[in-house]
Protein backbone atom coordinates (compact mmCIF):
# COMPACT_ATOMS: atom_id res chain seq x y z
CA UNK A 1 0.00 0.00 0.00
CA UNK A 2 1.59 3.72 -1.17
CA UNK A 3 1.19 5.77 1.78
CA UNK A 4 -1.35 8.80 1.63
CA UNK A 5 1.28 11.42 1.35
CA UNK A 6 2.53 9.80 -1.63
CA UNK A 7 -0.48 8.57 -3.35
CA UNK A 8 -1.23 9.95 -7.12
CA UNK A 9 -3.15 12.80 -7.39
CA UNK A 10 -4.84 14.51 -10.95
CA UNK A 11 -3.54 18.05 -9.90
CA UNK A 12 -3.98 20.04 -13.15
CA UNK A 13 -6.13 19.45 -16.31
CA UNK A 14 -5.84 21.44 -20.02
CA UNK A 15 -7.87 21.53 -23.04
CA UNK A 16 -8.42 22.97 -26.24
CA UNK A 17 -11.53 23.75 -27.99
CA UNK A 18 -12.96 21.06 -29.34
CA UNK A 19 -13.80 21.54 -33.13
CA UNK A 20 -13.35 20.48 -37.25
CA UNK A 21 -10.89 22.34 -37.72
CA UNK A 22 -8.56 23.50 -35.28
CA UNK A 23 -6.65 25.61 -37.97
CA UNK A 24 -2.82 24.55 -35.93
CA UNK A 25 -1.14 21.25 -35.92
CA UNK A 26 -1.29 19.12 -33.62
CA UNK A 27 1.86 19.47 -31.80
CA UNK A 28 0.66 23.13 -31.39
CA UNK A 29 -2.74 21.30 -29.77
CA UNK A 30 -0.47 19.16 -27.09
CA UNK A 31 1.66 21.76 -26.03
CA UNK A 32 -1.49 24.33 -25.47
CA UNK A 33 -3.20 21.40 -23.75
CA UNK A 34 0.19 20.69 -21.96
CA UNK A 35 0.68 24.32 -20.45
CA UNK A 36 -3.04 24.47 -20.12
CA UNK A 37 -2.86 21.48 -17.37
CA UNK A 38 0.43 23.31 -15.98
CA UNK A 39 -1.51 26.72 -15.29
CA UNK A 40 -4.29 25.03 -14.23
CA UNK A 41 -2.32 23.91 -10.98
CA UNK A 42 -0.22 26.13 -10.96
CA UNK A 43 3.14 24.08 -11.80
CA UNK A 44 5.72 25.39 -14.49
CA UNK A 45 5.92 23.18 -17.53
CA UNK A 46 9.68 23.66 -17.38
CA UNK A 47 9.22 21.11 -14.56
CA UNK A 48 7.67 18.12 -15.82
CA UNK A 49 9.72 15.13 -15.78
CA UNK A 50 7.33 12.58 -17.44
CA UNK A 51 4.74 11.79 -20.01
CA UNK A 52 2.84 9.23 -21.86
CA UNK A 53 0.32 9.23 -24.45
CA UNK A 54 -0.72 5.78 -26.57
CA UNK A 55 -0.64 4.55 -29.96
CA UNK A 56 -1.78 6.60 -33.25
CA UNK A 57 -0.01 9.96 -31.34
CA UNK A 58 1.39 11.85 -34.31
CA UNK A 59 2.92 14.22 -31.49
CA UNK A 60 5.76 13.44 -29.73
CA UNK A 61 7.61 13.81 -26.04
CA UNK A 62 11.13 15.23 -27.82
CA UNK A 63 8.84 17.65 -30.12
CA UNK A 64 7.07 18.43 -27.13
CA UNK A 65 9.44 19.04 -24.56
CA UNK A 66 11.21 21.70 -27.45
CA UNK A 67 7.60 23.56 -26.94
CA UNK A 68 6.83 23.48 -23.05
CA UNK A 69 10.57 23.89 -22.34
CA UNK A 70 10.33 20.48 -20.09
CA UNK A 71 14.50 20.42 -19.11
CA UNK A 72 14.68 16.67 -17.81
CA UNK A 73 12.25 13.59 -18.66
CA UNK A 74 12.62 10.59 -16.01
CA UNK A 75 10.11 8.41 -18.18
CA UNK A 76 8.35 8.57 -21.14
CA UNK A 77 6.31 5.59 -22.36
CA UNK A 78 3.42 4.61 -25.58
CA UNK A 79 0.97 2.38 -24.83
CA UNK A 80 -0.74 0.03 -27.58
CA UNK A 81 -4.46 -0.81 -27.99
CA UNK A 82 -5.63 2.51 -29.09
CA UNK A 83 -8.27 4.41 -27.52
CA UNK A 84 -9.24 1.45 -25.35
CA UNK A 85 -5.35 2.40 -23.43
CA UNK A 86 -6.85 6.07 -22.94
CA UNK A 87 -7.64 5.03 -19.20
CA UNK A 88 -4.35 3.11 -18.94
CA UNK A 89 -2.68 6.17 -19.24
CA UNK A 90 -3.54 6.79 -15.96
CA UNK A 91 -2.10 3.63 -14.30
CA UNK A 92 1.78 4.52 -15.75
CA UNK A 93 1.28 7.92 -14.30
CA UNK A 94 0.24 6.49 -10.48
CA UNK A 95 3.20 4.51 -11.08
CA UNK A 96 5.43 6.48 -11.98
CA UNK A 97 4.64 9.15 -9.51
CA UNK A 98 3.98 6.28 -6.68
CA UNK A 99 7.06 4.90 -7.09
CA UNK A 100 9.38 8.49 -7.17
CA UNK A 101 10.17 7.71 -10.65
CA UNK A 102 8.43 10.92 -11.75
CA UNK A 103 7.47 14.53 -9.41
CA UNK A 104 5.44 15.71 -12.35
CA UNK A 105 4.10 13.27 -14.51
CA UNK A 106 1.65 14.25 -17.83
CA UNK A 107 -0.87 12.30 -19.90
CA UNK A 108 -1.58 14.37 -23.51
CA UNK A 109 -3.47 13.42 -26.27
CA UNK A 110 -4.22 15.81 -29.58
CA UNK A 111 -5.39 14.75 -33.09
CA UNK A 112 -6.44 16.94 -35.85
CA UNK A 113 -8.77 13.56 -36.59
CA UNK A 114 -11.26 15.57 -38.79
CA UNK A 115 -9.38 18.55 -40.28
CA UNK A 116 -6.25 16.79 -41.10
CA UNK A 117 -6.96 13.46 -41.62
CA UNK A 118 -10.05 11.08 -41.70
CA UNK A 119 -9.67 9.24 -38.60
CA UNK A 120 -12.83 6.64 -38.85
CA UNK A 121 -12.07 6.45 -42.74
CA UNK A 122 -9.87 3.84 -44.18
CA UNK A 123 -6.01 4.43 -44.14
CA UNK A 124 -4.11 2.61 -46.85
CA UNK A 125 -0.57 3.98 -45.12
CA UNK A 126 -1.03 1.67 -41.99
CA UNK A 127 1.66 -1.07 -41.76
CA UNK A 128 0.50 -4.02 -40.00
CA UNK A 129 3.26 -4.11 -38.04
CA UNK A 130 2.93 -3.41 -34.03
CA UNK A 131 -0.40 -2.34 -34.29
CA UNK A 132 -2.16 -3.43 -31.37
CA UNK A 133 -4.43 -5.17 -33.99
CA UNK A 134 -4.49 -7.48 -37.34
CA UNK A 135 -6.90 -5.79 -39.40
CA UNK A 136 -4.51 -4.37 -41.79
CA UNK A 137 -3.42 -7.73 -42.41
CA UNK A 138 -6.70 -9.60 -41.98
CA UNK A 139 -10.04 -6.97 -42.32
CA UNK A 140 -8.64 -5.01 -45.66
CA UNK A 141 -8.77 -7.07 -48.29
CA UNK A 142 -11.98 -8.12 -47.25
CA UNK A 143 -13.60 -4.91 -47.48
CA UNK A 144 -14.23 -4.07 -43.34
CA UNK A 145 -11.99 -1.25 -43.48
CA UNK A 146 -13.02 1.54 -40.98
CA UNK A 147 -13.12 1.05 -36.96
CA UNK A 148 -17.12 1.39 -37.17
CA UNK A 149 -16.95 -1.97 -39.39
CA UNK A 150 -14.52 -4.36 -37.06
CA UNK A 151 -16.16 -3.00 -33.93
CA UNK A 152 -19.53 -3.80 -35.97
CA UNK A 153 -18.21 -7.36 -36.82
CA UNK A 154 -17.06 -7.69 -33.31
CA UNK A 155 -20.59 -6.55 -31.77
CA UNK A 156 -22.73 -8.49 -34.32
CA UNK A 157 -22.63 -11.73 -32.70
CA UNK A 158 -23.58 -10.33 -28.83
CA UNK A 159 -26.30 -7.92 -30.31
CA UNK A 160 -27.93 -10.84 -31.98
CA UNK A 161 -27.78 -13.18 -29.15
CA UNK A 162 -29.22 -10.97 -27.16
CA UNK A 163 -31.57 -8.87 -29.32
CA UNK A 164 -30.40 -5.47 -29.03
CA UNK A 165 -32.18 -3.60 -31.45
CA UNK A 166 -31.13 -0.21 -33.13
CA UNK A 167 -33.26 1.84 -31.33
CA UNK A 168 -31.95 0.36 -28.23
CA UNK A 169 -28.48 1.49 -29.53
CA UNK A 170 -30.29 4.93 -30.38
CA UNK A 171 -31.37 5.38 -26.18
CA UNK A 172 -27.82 5.52 -25.59
CA UNK A 173 -26.92 8.48 -28.03
CA UNK A 174 -29.92 10.42 -27.44
CA UNK A 175 -28.66 10.35 -23.33
CA UNK A 176 -25.06 10.94 -24.83
CA UNK A 177 -26.56 14.25 -26.74
CA UNK A 178 -28.72 15.17 -23.82
CA UNK A 179 -25.73 15.73 -21.73
CA UNK A 180 -23.57 17.16 -24.39
CA UNK A 181 -26.64 19.64 -25.19
CA UNK A 182 -26.03 21.48 -21.61
CA UNK A 183 -22.35 21.65 -21.58
CA UNK A 184 -20.78 24.83 -23.01
CA UNK A 185 -17.58 22.64 -23.78
CA UNK A 186 -19.09 19.87 -26.19
CA UNK A 187 -19.09 20.11 -29.98
CA UNK A 188 -22.94 19.27 -29.75
CA UNK A 189 -23.92 21.85 -27.39
CA UNK A 190 -27.42 22.96 -27.43
CA UNK A 191 -27.78 20.10 -29.88
CA UNK A 192 -30.10 17.11 -28.55
CA UNK A 193 -31.51 14.18 -30.50
CA UNK A 194 -34.46 12.47 -30.86
CA UNK A 195 -34.50 8.49 -31.35
CA UNK A 196 -36.19 9.76 -34.82
CA UNK A 197 -33.15 11.84 -35.21
CA UNK A 198 -31.39 8.18 -34.69
CA UNK A 199 -33.54 6.36 -36.50
CA UNK A 200 -32.95 8.13 -39.80
CA UNK A 201 -29.59 8.98 -39.12
CA UNK A 202 -27.71 6.94 -42.24
CA UNK A 203 -26.41 3.43 -42.19
CA UNK A 204 -22.73 3.11 -41.66
CA UNK A 205 -22.30 -0.77 -41.54
CA UNK A 206 -25.33 -2.59 -42.20
CA UNK A 207 -27.28 -3.57 -40.40
CA UNK A 208 -25.32 -2.39 -36.58
CA UNK A 209 -24.49 0.90 -36.77
CA UNK A 210 -25.95 4.32 -37.75
CA UNK A 211 -24.14 7.28 -38.29
CA UNK A 212 -25.38 8.53 -34.86
CA UNK A 213 -24.43 5.76 -32.99
CA UNK A 214 -20.65 6.71 -33.80
CA UNK A 215 -18.12 9.26 -31.97
CA UNK A 216 -17.26 12.07 -33.60
CA UNK A 217 -14.35 13.01 -35.53
CA UNK A 218 -12.34 15.81 -33.80
CA UNK A 219 -9.78 18.06 -33.27
CA UNK A 220 -8.39 18.72 -30.37
CA UNK A 221 -5.98 18.15 -27.42
CA UNK A 222 -6.05 17.39 -24.10
CA UNK A 223 -3.77 17.22 -20.70
CA UNK A 224 -3.53 15.65 -17.44
CA UNK A 225 -0.88 16.58 -14.66
CA UNK A 226 -0.83 13.85 -11.95
CA UNK A 227 1.81 14.45 -8.85
CA UNK A 228 1.86 12.92 -5.22
CA UNK A 229 -0.40 14.20 -2.64
CA UNK A 230 2.22 15.23 -0.43
CA UNK A 231 3.71 17.82 -3.81
CA UNK A 232 0.35 18.88 -4.47
CA UNK A 233 0.05 20.96 -1.23
CA UNK A 234 2.41 23.84 -3.20
CA UNK A 235 0.27 23.77 -6.39
CA UNK A 236 -3.10 25.60 -6.59
CA UNK A 237 -5.56 23.07 -7.06
CA UNK A 238 -7.20 20.60 -4.98
CA UNK A 239 -5.87 17.13 -5.70
CA UNK A 240 -8.03 14.31 -7.19
CA UNK A 241 -6.97 11.39 -5.41
CA UNK A 242 -6.28 8.26 -8.12
CA UNK A 243 -7.32 5.52 -5.71
CA UNK A 244 -7.30 2.74 -8.04
CA UNK A 245 -6.08 2.30 -12.46
CA UNK A 246 -5.45 -0.76 -13.76
CA UNK A 247 -5.49 -2.44 -16.93
CA UNK A 248 -5.17 -5.56 -18.80
CA UNK A 249 -3.65 -7.19 -21.92
CA UNK A 250 -4.87 -11.02 -22.68
CA UNK A 251 -3.64 -14.34 -24.33
CA UNK A 252 -5.34 -13.77 -28.23
CA UNK A 253 -6.81 -11.02 -27.48
CA UNK A 254 -6.44 -7.40 -29.34
CA UNK A 255 -8.11 -4.12 -30.57
CA UNK A 256 -11.26 -3.67 -31.91
CA UNK A 257 -10.54 -6.42 -34.19
CA UNK A 258 -11.09 -8.80 -31.64
CA UNK A 259 -12.29 -11.73 -32.98
CA UNK A 260 -10.13 -14.64 -31.92
CA UNK A 261 -10.36 -15.75 -28.63
CA UNK A 262 -13.46 -15.78 -26.33
CA UNK A 263 -17.45 -16.16 -26.82
CA UNK A 264 -17.53 -12.84 -28.37
CA UNK A 265 -20.31 -12.04 -25.74
CA UNK A 266 -18.53 -12.19 -22.36
CA UNK A 267 -16.41 -8.60 -22.36
CA UNK A 268 -12.95 -10.59 -20.73
CA UNK A 269 -10.78 -7.42 -21.40
CA UNK A 270 -13.03 -5.22 -19.09
CA UNK A 271 -13.77 -8.23 -16.68
CA UNK A 272 -10.62 -8.65 -15.95
CA UNK A 273 -9.86 -4.86 -15.91
CA UNK A 274 -11.87 -4.91 -13.29
CA UNK A 275 -11.29 -7.54 -11.18
CA UNK A 276 -7.58 -5.93 -10.84
CA UNK A 277 -9.37 -2.80 -9.66
CA UNK A 278 -11.42 -4.02 -6.70
CA UNK A 279 -8.75 -6.33 -5.61
CA UNK A 280 -6.04 -2.94 -5.90
CA UNK A 281 -8.50 -0.44 -4.46
CA UNK A 282 -11.76 -2.26 -3.06
CA UNK A 283 -14.16 0.08 -4.93
CA UNK A 284 -16.33 -1.47 -8.29
CA UNK A 285 -16.64 0.37 -10.76
CA UNK A 286 -20.69 0.08 -10.11
CA UNK A 287 -20.23 1.70 -6.31
CA UNK A 288 -19.16 5.12 -7.77
CA UNK A 289 -21.73 7.54 -8.15
CA UNK A 290 -20.70 8.55 -11.99
CA UNK A 291 -18.97 6.82 -14.85
CA UNK A 292 -17.14 7.65 -18.18
CA UNK A 293 -17.40 5.07 -20.18
CA UNK A 294 -15.43 5.07 -23.40
CA UNK A 295 -18.29 5.10 -26.24
CA UNK A 296 -16.49 4.65 -29.87
CA UNK A 297 -19.65 3.14 -30.56
CA UNK A 298 -22.52 2.32 -28.88
CA UNK A 299 -22.67 -1.42 -28.71
CA UNK A 300 -19.49 -1.14 -27.00
CA UNK A 301 -21.11 1.20 -24.18
CA UNK A 302 -23.21 -2.05 -23.66
CA UNK A 303 -20.67 -4.74 -23.50
CA UNK A 304 -18.52 -2.13 -21.27
CA UNK A 305 -21.38 -2.09 -18.44
CA UNK A 306 -21.61 -5.46 -18.65
CA UNK A 307 -17.54 -6.27 -18.54
CA UNK A 308 -17.15 -3.56 -15.90
CA UNK A 309 -20.00 -5.04 -13.75
CA UNK A 310 -22.56 -2.75 -13.28
CA UNK A 311 -25.17 -5.40 -14.60
CA UNK A 312 -24.95 -9.35 -15.96
CA UNK A 313 -24.43 -10.77 -19.06
CA UNK A 314 -27.23 -9.51 -21.75
CA UNK A 315 -29.14 -6.83 -19.65
CA UNK A 316 -27.02 -3.87 -20.55
CA UNK A 317 -29.72 -2.66 -22.97
CA UNK A 318 -32.61 -3.27 -20.38
CA UNK A 319 -30.08 -1.41 -17.52
CA UNK A 320 -29.79 1.21 -20.29
CA UNK A 321 -33.46 1.34 -20.68
CA UNK A 322 -34.42 1.73 -16.79
CA UNK A 323 -32.99 4.99 -17.41
CA UNK A 324 -29.68 4.43 -15.48
CA UNK A 325 -27.25 6.19 -17.21
CA UNK A 326 -29.40 9.56 -17.05
CA UNK A 327 -27.80 12.32 -15.36
CA UNK A 328 -30.27 11.58 -12.75
CA UNK A 329 -30.29 7.92 -12.71
CA UNK A 330 -28.13 5.44 -10.70
CA UNK A 331 -24.99 5.34 -12.46
CA UNK A 332 -25.26 8.78 -14.64
CA UNK A 333 -23.09 8.16 -17.89
CA UNK A 334 -20.55 11.27 -19.20
CA UNK A 335 -22.11 13.82 -18.17
CA UNK A 336 -19.79 16.33 -20.55
CA UNK A 337 -21.97 14.10 -22.97
CA UNK A 338 -19.27 11.27 -23.77
CA UNK A 339 -16.85 11.18 -26.90
CA UNK A 340 -20.54 11.10 -29.15
CA UNK A 341 -21.58 14.48 -27.85
CA UNK A 342 -18.56 16.40 -26.66
CA UNK A 343 -15.59 15.37 -28.40
CA UNK A 344 -13.50 12.21 -29.68
CA UNK A 345 -10.10 13.12 -27.94
CA UNK A 346 -9.84 9.42 -28.21
CA UNK A 347 -10.89 9.04 -24.74
CA UNK A 348 -9.18 11.49 -22.88
CA UNK A 349 -12.01 14.13 -22.50
CA UNK A 350 -13.80 11.87 -20.31
CA UNK A 351 -10.69 11.80 -17.86
CA UNK A 352 -10.75 15.63 -17.77
CA UNK A 353 -14.69 15.46 -17.54
CA UNK A 354 -14.18 13.02 -14.14
CA UNK A 355 -11.79 15.33 -12.32
CA UNK A 356 -14.24 18.34 -13.25
CA UNK A 357 -17.13 16.00 -11.45
CA UNK A 358 -14.61 15.09 -8.64
CA UNK A 359 -13.78 19.28 -8.42
CA UNK A 360 -17.74 20.11 -8.29
CA UNK A 361 -16.81 22.33 -11.25
CA UNK A 362 -18.91 20.09 -14.10
CA UNK A 363 -20.96 21.75 -16.29
CA UNK A 364 -23.43 18.84 -15.58
CA UNK A 365 -22.17 18.24 -11.99
CA UNK A 366 -23.63 15.11 -10.64
CA UNK A 367 -23.99 15.70 -6.56
CA UNK A 368 -22.46 14.13 -3.88
CA UNK A 369 -20.25 12.03 -5.97
CA UNK A 370 -17.55 10.93 -3.48
CA UNK A 371 -16.25 8.92 -6.25
CA UNK A 372 -16.03 8.48 -10.53
CA UNK A 373 -15.20 5.41 -12.29
CA UNK A 374 -13.64 5.81 -15.82
CA UNK A 375 -13.53 3.10 -17.84
CA UNK A 376 -11.78 2.53 -21.68
CA UNK A 377 -12.36 -0.93 -22.95
CA UNK A 378 -9.31 -2.66 -21.44
CA UNK A 379 -8.48 -0.16 -18.41
CA UNK A 380 -10.61 1.20 -15.86
CA UNK A 381 -9.65 3.53 -13.28
CA UNK A 382 -11.63 4.89 -9.92
CA UNK A 383 -10.89 8.51 -8.53
CA UNK A 384 -12.18 10.58 -5.61
CA UNK A 385 -13.56 13.72 -4.33
CA UNK A 386 -11.12 16.52 -4.46
CA UNK A 387 -9.92 17.68 -1.02
CA UNK B 1 -4.12 -9.91 -74.64
CA UNK B 2 -2.03 -7.07 -74.15
CA UNK B 3 -0.52 -6.72 -70.23
CA UNK B 4 -3.40 -3.53 -70.03
CA UNK B 5 -6.36 -5.62 -71.12
CA UNK B 6 -5.56 -7.66 -68.23
CA UNK B 7 -5.21 -5.73 -65.60
CA UNK B 8 -8.60 -3.62 -66.94
CA UNK B 9 -10.32 -7.37 -66.58
CA UNK B 10 -8.85 -8.05 -63.05
CA UNK B 11 -11.37 -7.79 -60.26
CA UNK B 12 -11.35 -4.94 -57.22
CA UNK B 13 -10.24 -5.96 -54.54
CA UNK B 14 -7.03 -5.21 -52.34
CA UNK B 15 -4.01 -7.69 -52.28
CA UNK B 16 -2.61 -9.19 -49.40
CA UNK B 17 -0.26 -7.56 -47.29
CA UNK B 18 2.67 -10.14 -47.74
CA UNK B 19 4.40 -10.80 -44.40
CA UNK B 20 6.85 -13.43 -43.61
CA UNK B 21 5.02 -14.97 -41.75
CA UNK B 22 2.02 -15.56 -42.79
CA UNK B 23 2.70 -15.49 -46.66
CA UNK B 24 2.39 -19.36 -46.93
CA UNK B 25 -1.32 -18.66 -46.07
CA UNK B 26 -2.15 -16.44 -49.27
CA UNK B 27 0.37 -18.57 -51.79
CA UNK B 28 -1.88 -21.39 -50.98
CA UNK B 29 -4.69 -19.86 -51.59
CA UNK B 30 -3.29 -18.91 -54.93
CA UNK B 31 -3.21 -22.57 -55.30
CA UNK B 32 -6.26 -23.07 -54.98
CA UNK B 33 -5.54 -24.56 -51.46
CA UNK B 34 -7.28 -23.38 -47.79
CA UNK B 35 -4.96 -24.31 -45.51
CA UNK B 36 -4.06 -22.47 -42.00
CA UNK B 37 -0.71 -22.66 -39.71
CA UNK B 38 0.00 -25.90 -37.33
CA UNK B 39 2.16 -26.25 -35.03
CA UNK B 40 3.83 -30.03 -35.89
CA UNK B 41 5.23 -30.97 -32.22
CA UNK B 42 1.18 -30.54 -30.29
CA UNK B 43 -0.87 -30.50 -33.80
CA UNK B 44 -2.52 -27.23 -32.72
CA UNK B 45 -3.86 -24.88 -35.41
CA UNK B 46 -3.37 -21.16 -34.98
CA UNK B 47 -4.92 -17.83 -36.92
CA UNK B 48 -3.92 -15.65 -37.41
CA UNK B 49 -0.39 -17.21 -38.36
CA UNK B 50 2.36 -15.97 -35.51
CA UNK B 51 6.15 -16.50 -34.97
CA UNK B 52 5.99 -19.55 -32.78
CA UNK B 53 3.48 -21.87 -31.35
CA UNK B 54 2.39 -20.19 -28.29
CA UNK B 55 1.85 -23.13 -26.34
CA UNK B 56 5.06 -25.19 -26.95
CA UNK B 57 7.23 -22.42 -28.53
CA UNK B 58 7.80 -24.69 -31.25
CA UNK B 59 9.21 -22.89 -34.55
CA UNK B 60 8.20 -26.03 -36.70
CA UNK B 61 5.02 -24.59 -38.47
CA UNK B 62 3.58 -26.84 -40.93
CA UNK B 63 0.21 -26.09 -43.14
CA UNK B 64 -3.05 -27.96 -42.35
CA UNK B 65 -5.40 -28.30 -45.10
CA UNK B 66 -8.96 -27.64 -43.84
CA UNK B 67 -12.03 -28.38 -44.72
CA UNK B 68 -13.70 -25.40 -46.10
CA UNK B 69 -16.44 -25.48 -43.66
CA UNK B 70 -17.62 -23.34 -41.16
CA UNK B 71 -20.74 -21.29 -39.44
CA UNK B 72 -20.83 -17.85 -39.39
CA UNK B 73 -20.70 -15.85 -36.27
CA UNK B 74 -21.00 -12.43 -36.97
CA UNK B 75 -21.17 -10.04 -39.98
CA UNK B 76 -21.71 -6.69 -41.97
CA UNK B 77 -21.48 -4.31 -44.52
CA UNK B 78 -19.19 -1.43 -44.64
CA UNK B 79 -21.59 1.02 -46.17
CA UNK B 80 -20.13 4.60 -45.66
CA UNK B 81 -17.41 4.89 -46.65
CA UNK B 82 -17.71 1.76 -48.85
CA UNK B 83 -15.09 -0.42 -49.12
CA UNK B 84 -11.87 1.06 -50.27
CA UNK B 85 -10.79 -0.76 -53.96
CA UNK B 86 -13.75 -2.64 -54.04
CA UNK B 87 -16.53 -3.03 -56.74
CA UNK B 88 -19.04 -2.62 -54.04
CA UNK B 89 -19.01 -3.28 -50.14
CA UNK B 90 -19.21 -7.01 -50.00
CA UNK B 91 -20.50 -8.55 -47.02
CA UNK B 92 -18.47 -9.25 -43.96
CA UNK B 93 -18.14 -12.55 -42.51
CA UNK B 94 -16.52 -13.87 -39.20
CA UNK B 95 -16.25 -18.01 -40.07
CA UNK B 96 -15.48 -20.09 -37.66
CA UNK B 97 -14.29 -22.60 -39.15
CA UNK B 98 -15.00 -26.66 -38.51
CA UNK B 99 -11.49 -27.30 -36.99
CA UNK B 100 -12.29 -24.43 -34.40
CA UNK B 101 -10.26 -21.62 -35.79
CA UNK B 102 -11.70 -18.08 -37.05
CA UNK B 103 -11.10 -16.09 -39.65
CA UNK B 104 -12.77 -12.72 -41.58
CA UNK B 105 -13.78 -13.45 -44.67
CA UNK B 106 -16.91 -12.70 -47.23
CA UNK B 107 -19.89 -14.10 -48.07
CA UNK B 108 -20.68 -14.26 -52.16
CA UNK B 109 -23.34 -15.11 -54.23
CA UNK B 110 -27.19 -14.83 -53.75
CA UNK B 111 -27.50 -15.24 -50.18
CA UNK B 112 -27.29 -12.66 -47.46
CA UNK B 113 -25.91 -13.67 -44.25
CA UNK B 114 -27.31 -15.28 -41.37
CA UNK B 115 -26.23 -15.85 -38.25
CA UNK B 116 -25.17 -19.94 -37.67
CA UNK B 117 -25.25 -19.98 -41.58
CA UNK B 118 -23.01 -23.25 -42.97
CA UNK B 119 -20.93 -21.76 -45.39
CA UNK B 120 -17.96 -23.56 -47.75
CA UNK B 121 -14.70 -21.69 -49.11
CA UNK B 122 -13.20 -20.61 -52.54
CA UNK B 123 -11.47 -18.50 -53.48
CA UNK B 124 -11.55 -15.19 -55.32
CA UNK B 125 -8.82 -13.07 -57.24
CA UNK B 126 -7.36 -9.90 -56.27
CA UNK B 127 -6.61 -6.61 -58.46
CA UNK B 128 -2.55 -7.73 -58.58
CA UNK B 129 -3.69 -10.94 -59.64
CA UNK B 130 -3.00 -12.65 -55.66
CA UNK B 131 -5.90 -14.83 -54.31
CA UNK B 132 -8.03 -15.15 -50.70
CA UNK B 133 -10.52 -17.05 -49.24
CA UNK B 134 -14.14 -16.05 -49.75
CA UNK B 135 -16.69 -18.41 -48.40
CA UNK B 136 -20.49 -18.91 -49.92
CA UNK B 137 -23.73 -20.84 -48.32
CA UNK B 138 -24.11 -24.30 -48.45
CA UNK B 139 -26.63 -25.77 -50.74
CA UNK B 140 -28.85 -27.51 -48.27
CA UNK B 141 -28.34 -31.40 -48.56
CA UNK B 142 -24.46 -30.48 -49.33
CA UNK B 143 -22.14 -32.41 -47.49
CA UNK B 144 -21.40 -30.29 -44.69
ZN1 LIG C 1 3.12 -26.25 -30.28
Amino acid sequence: MVAESQRACIVGIGQTEFSKASGRSEQQLAAEAVVAACQDAGLSPHDIDGFTTFAIDKSDEIDLMRSVGARDINYTTRLPQGGAASVATLVHAKNAVESGMCDYFIIWRAMNERSQYRFGQPSVSLSPDAHSSTFMEWCFPFGAQTPAAWEALSCGHYMNTYGVTSEDLGQISVTFRKAAATNPNAFFYGKPITLADHQDSRWIVEPWFRLLDCCQESDGGCAILITTRERAKNLKQKPVPIFGAEYSMLFNHEIISDFYEGDLLHNDLAIRATEKLVNACGIAPKDTKVAMIYDNFTPQVLRQLEGFGYCGLGEAKDYVADGNLELGGATPLSPNGGLIGEAYIHGINNITEGVRQMRGTAANQIKDAETAFIGSGVAGAIIGKAE
Amino acid sequence: MNDTTEKKNRPMRPDPIPRIDSNFFWDACKRGEFVVQKCEPCNKLWHPPRALCPVCHSSEKTEAKLSGKGTVMSWCRQVRPASFLFAESPWVILVELDEGVRMVSNLEGEDAPEFGMRVTVDFAETSGGKAVPVFRALETGEAG
